[in-house]
């Protein structure tokens, strides 16, 4: 798969979804299974990216699992985006420090 | 005129919309430097997608060398909810936006540009057009600047940029969770199909985040259903 190609796939497909439904549908979604579905489909698509993918997305799986334990406790006292970013990379560039010591 | 023009208003208001989408794209720029995207291409990805979830998927795949299939059902997938913003806002502009308007105004639904609109009391062309632009400049410029930084940082904060993204999807899922059962239900199901799906292996990234999100989305409007108000009631989002 050449990377223009894949830059096209996701540029049309992206712009597809947005543009036909304001053409196109304009009838209202009233099924509650499908509202409910589609209200779910973030959370389980932003979770399964990040676990277990952040666990492996440093030099070591340590780092990675004490990355994602600070974001959850950062944001769990409801830090903004931007603090629970830069704390979880902050925790990985401090880990792997450790490790390089040990 | 004593009322400020709406276009005029929609741009100031879009200003917080604009910084934060530098931010976060920021860490896109970085992401793709890893796969060796070039910077030029970064900033065309942001440029054309404007969505960082679809974005991140959509460069994962890539990376992980996936079929053109996987890719285009990947991005939709991550991007679904864009349908139900779109029949929203195509409700609310009434009939006398046409349809090359329409069509403009697409490009520019995301959670956070949507969710403006929907603040206000009433939504044209003009004004969600104006509310496009600053935060279109923001998500692209800070791609090309984390794409181009990412080329001359050291290995080590590379290594640590690599989870500024997956930090970002915790900080919005943590928040959720915490306000609903349905939702943390929802993040530890994923998590942990995922991570079982992932120890088992043979599954390429792409298809086991379709099968995690399908699963866990329809058991869950099976068995936990919400009782929200829908995003087509034109109530304004909180």
């Amino acid at each position: 798969m050449s990377l223009w190609s894949a830059i096209l796939l996701m540029a049309g497909v992206t712009y597809l979804l947005r543009a036909l439904p304001m053409v196109a549908l304009r009838r209202r979604i009233t099924n509650p299974w499908l509202l409910d579905f589609l209200h779910y489909v973030p959370y389980a698509v932003l979770t399964a990216m990040t676990v277990p993918a952040m666990i492996l997305a440093t030099e070591s799986p340590i780092s990675g699992l004490v990355a994602l334990g600070v974001a959850v406790l950062v944001a769990l006292r409801r830090g903004s985006l931007l603090l629970v970013a830069l704390c979880a990379a902050g925790a990985v560039l401090a880990t792997e420090a450790l490790i390089n010591l040990i | 005129m004593t009322t400020p023009n709406p276009a005029t208003a929609a741009l100031r208001d879009s200003t917080p919309i604009a910084l934060g989408y530098f931010t976060v794209s920021l860490a896109f720029g970085l992401y793709c430097a890893r796969l060796d995207v070039p910077t030029a291409l970064a900033g065309l990805i942001s440029f054309t997608n404007l969505s960082s979830s679809g974005q991140f998927a959509g460069l994962t795949i890539i990376g992980a060398g996936g079929s053109h299939l996987e890719l285009a059902i990947g991005v939709a997938l991550v991007n679904l909810r864009y349908v139900l913003m779109a029949i929203s806002l195509g409700q609310r502009l009434g009939p006398q936006v046409g349809t090359a308007q329409r069509l403009l105004l697409a490009a520019g639904i995301t959670d956070e540009i949507y969710a403006l609109g929907m603040g206000r009391r009433q939504v044209g062309f003009a004004d969600y057009a104006a509310s496009m632009v600053l935060p279109i400049i923001g998500w692209t410029s800070g791609t090309i600047v984390g794409a181009a930084a990412g080329e001359v940082l050291p290995a080590p904060l590379v290594s640590a940029c690599g989870v500024l993204l997956y930090a970002m999807f915790v900080a919005i899922v943590v928040p959720a969770a915490v306000g609903s059962r349905q939702v943390l239900v929802v993040a530890l199901g994923a998590a942990g199909l995922s991570s079982l799906l992932a120890s088992i292996g043979g599954l390429d990234v792409g298809w086991r985040i379709i099968i995690v999100t399908i699963v866990i989305s329809a058991a869950a409007a099976t068995w936990l259903p919400t009782r929200r108000a829908d995003l087509d009631s034109g109530v304004v989002p909180s």
